[in-house]
């Protein structure tokens, strides 16, 4: 494991050389950008063969780079810790991240902030590395900050239009309300328990508190709106849907695959804290599925390709906090995985339609695309396919699966969240039903004469995402349809899961049933998609109205105009009345007394030869005096 | 040759001063600020020459011949700003370029 810190540093060196050397031909930007990644993933291949071939003794390996900070009995050394749940996470990083900047150096050809963009995204790439590898809470605070800044920058990689930067901002701002509980989280832990390597901390933590104290919640409630500003769940989840202003492979790597799910990754590398604090793991399911709902029916509704991935994007996050609310960790993480595949996929698939249709993104404009560009569209179909958990070989039907037999037979969950996420089922299949007739099937509605989706650089990492998309639910499968447990006991290890599964019998029957309201919300969204084109069709450029139920969806919630009424309107009128405080007197009386000793001064400057003269002669009398009689 | 007291020199000496400094002060005409600037000079060297003769050195005459020189250069240049300002506003009324006003 001697390389592991080569993992997240070669990324660092890319960003390092793509910021200083300026004015870089483009071959050259990308393939250091590309380079940096790919070399990356290969040393975590490495790392993940050895790791696999001889596994360490207490099962994790810790890799010490340098001592960070020395003062007294407080040290914190940048240190990368590596265990099975950490290398699921660089392993996905790494290859899903190596593919999305392939299909960049395609998608972004041509555009002037080439370099720039590369920059941003190998800082992103060593910046989640960081997070996932971290073995401090400090260490963690600092990729956690990192990704949170270039998925600033990279929202607003093209800063010249006013929208694309305040969507910049309201995501910084959004995910900042919950990074501060978060850090208040860290230094509650740090104080009580007395140091900031996280398994000692969790250790600490699970022989000092016992369960239900008020310490315990405190903390898992502090790190969970951390992990929900992150992950843009409930309550802080309007960011996501703005955020997709930033190029598509952005949308992709970072408010997909990866940055989206750091939330994710905090709770369950933070599971035993959570387990002490039972109140709170009610609250991250029924977060989760209250997530997965809204943004769910708000996905139905949405015009633009691009948001109705995003509205997906909480949603299937809500299947992670639910799987966490329930204990079922291991299926979290498994979800995760799978749909960083699958949802990358199908951003890239996106992006290539995006192309096509000379950057429309409007759902209604498209039709048809299936024959005019394959490529995005078998692998789109493909990635819908897994996100809808159509059986048998998608993957999104394990790892969805998984979690919904587990919310069923865990004592936390119960036939209320179970029917909960049901209909979160219906509601992934049907919108994603619908956008694929929207787009693919049907009639040609404005689709350009010539449509270019995009050359071998953006086909090729689309087909290879797809290999994953479809086959990656194999290591993990239903013990009634095999059994293979080869996910499950590899991260056993860290994320243990109890054996409360029922018997076969009823799993039989819940996989049935899930496959059933799969297949019909499929329908629905293909019923949906249809009447929706027809009427685009026969209403053509007037402006559907919709019905306030329709406005209401469209607008995610209303919770933009909730907050803006509730939290930002009352800011402003506060920072408007609080513009003359009293530092503000201070500093305004210095300024009003220099402008009256500059009108006093001025009146001097007569522009008199002999004013100056006098002025002159009476100065050098006034100090000969003062020489000789003081 | 009768010797005078020294104090009847610098007395002679301050009222050329004063004289040339209140005529700085008062006059309008450019070229008499110009006279009585060279009147103060002189005073000035006036009261070097007597510290010379005082303390029996050379040293204050060394002064006035710097102080002459420097009179006739300074005459030359101002001489020289004076046309150019008669040019340009046809005055040699120092109130008449009073633009720089603050």
């Amino acid at each position: 494991m001697e390389l592991l810190w080569l993992v997240p540093a070669l990324p660092l060196l890319g960003f390092a050389l793509l910021t200083l050397a300026r004015r870089l031909v483009r071959g050259v930007a990308a393939l250091i950008g590309v380079g940096s990644i790919g070399l990356s993933m290969l040393v975590t291949l490495w790392i993940a063969y050895s790791f696999l071939v001889s596994p360490p003794q207490s099962g994790a390996a810790s890799d010490t780079v340098w001592s960070w900070i020395a003062l007294g009995d407080f040290r914190v050394s940048v240190a990368f810790y590596l265990d099975s749940f950490s290398l699921v996470m660089i392993l996905v990083i790494t290859i899903v991240g190596f593919f999305i900047h392939l299909y960049s150096a395609g998608y972004m050809e041509g555009d002037d902030g080439f370099a720039r963009f590369f920059a941003y995204m190998n800082l992103f790439t060593a910046s989640m590395l960081i997070l996932v590898l971290a073995d401090n809470l400090l260490l963690l605070l600092v990729g956690w900050e990192g990704v949170g800044l270039c998925s600033y920058l990279l929202i607003g990689f093209w800063y010249r239009d006013p929208a694309n930067a305040r969507a910049a901002v309201k995501a910084f701002v959004v995910t900042r309300t919950g990074d501060a509980a978060m850090l208040v989280g860290f230094l509650l832990l740090f104080t009580s328990l007395g140091t900031l390597n996280i398994q000692d901390l969790l250790s600490k933590a699970v022989s000092q508190w016992p369960s239900g104290s008020g310490i315990a919640i405190a903390a898992a409630a502090l790190i969970l709106a951390g992990a929900l500003g992150k992950s843009a769940q409930l309550p802080l989840q309007t960011w996501l849907p703005d955020a997709m202003a930033g190029p598509t492979p952005v949308s992709a790597l970072i408010h997909a695959a990866t940055m989206v799910t750091a939330g994710v990754y905090l709770v369950a590398r933070t599971h035993a804290i959570f387990a002490l604090a039972p109140p709170v793991q009610l609250a991250v399911g029924i977060i989760g599925v209250a997530t997965l709902l809204i943004a769910g029916f708000s996905a139905i509704t949405q015009r633009d390709i691009k948001r109705v991935l995003a509205y997906s994007t909480m949603s299937q996050i809500g299947y992670m906090f639910l799987a966490l609310g329930v204990g079922a960790w291991g299926a979290a993480l498994f979800h995760f995985v799978t749909h960083a595949f699958f949802k990358s996929l199908l951003f890239l698939a996106a992006g290539s339609v995006i192309l096509a249709m000379h950057h429309e993104q409007d759902l209604l404009k498209m039709g048809g695309l299936w024959k005019r560009a394959p490529v995005a569209f078998w692998t789109f179909l493909v990635g819908a396919l897994a996100m809808a958990a159509v059986p048998p070989l998608i993957s999104g039907f394990s790892s969805k699966d998984w979690i919904l037999s587990w919310v069923w037979s865990s004592p936390a969950g119960g036939p209320v969240l179970y029917v909960l996420a049901l209909l979160g089922v219906l509601l992934t299949a049907t919108y994603t039903a619908r956008l694929v007739t929207l787009a693919f099937f049907g009639r040609e509605r404005d689709v350009p004469e010539h449509v270019h989706p995009g050359g071998a650089l953006i086909a090729v990492p689309l087909i290879v995402l797809a290999v994953p998309a479809l086959f990656l639910g194999l290591i993990q499968t239903p013990r009634s349809l095999g059994g293979v447990n080869l996910f499950a006991s590899f991260v056993q290890g860290v994320l243990p899961e109890p054996g409360a599964e029922g018997p076969p019998s009823t799993e039989l029957l819940l996989m049935a049933v899930s496959t059933l309201v799969a297949l019909a919300g499929l329908v629905l969204g293909w019923a949906l998609g249809v009447s929706q084109a027809r009427a685009h069709l026969a209403r053509r450029e007037a402006e559907p109205a919709g019905s306030p139920l329709h406005r209401f969806l469209l607008s995610g919630w209303g919770f933009d105009w909730l907050y803006d009424r509730a939290i930002v309107g009352p800011y402003r009128w506060l920072a408007r009345i609080n513009q003359s405080d009293v530092a503000d007197w201070i500093a305004r009386g210095f300024a009003a007394l220099s402008r009256l000793l500059n009108r006093l001064l001025s009146l001097a400057q007569t522009g008199r030869l002999r004013w100056y003269a006098t002025a002159l002669g009476i100065g050098a009398v006034a100090i000969v005096a003062m020489v000789v009689f003081l | 040759m009768r010797q005078y007291p020294i104090d009847y020199g610098l007395v002679l000496s301050a009222v050329l001063f004063a004289i040339g400094m209140a005529g700085v002060f008062v006059r309008r005409n450019v070229i008499f600020v110009l006279l009585c600037i060279e009147i103060m000079l002189n005073a000035a060297g006036l009261a070097f020459v007597l510290g010379g003769a005082r303390w029996g050195q050379a040293d204050g005459q060394v002064m006035f011949i710097f102080i002459l020189a420097m009179a006739a250069a300074e005459v030359s240049v101002g001489l020289a700003l004076i046309m150019r300002m008669f040019h340009r506003f046809k005055s040699l009324d120092t109130n008449e370029i009073a633009r720089m006003k603050g």
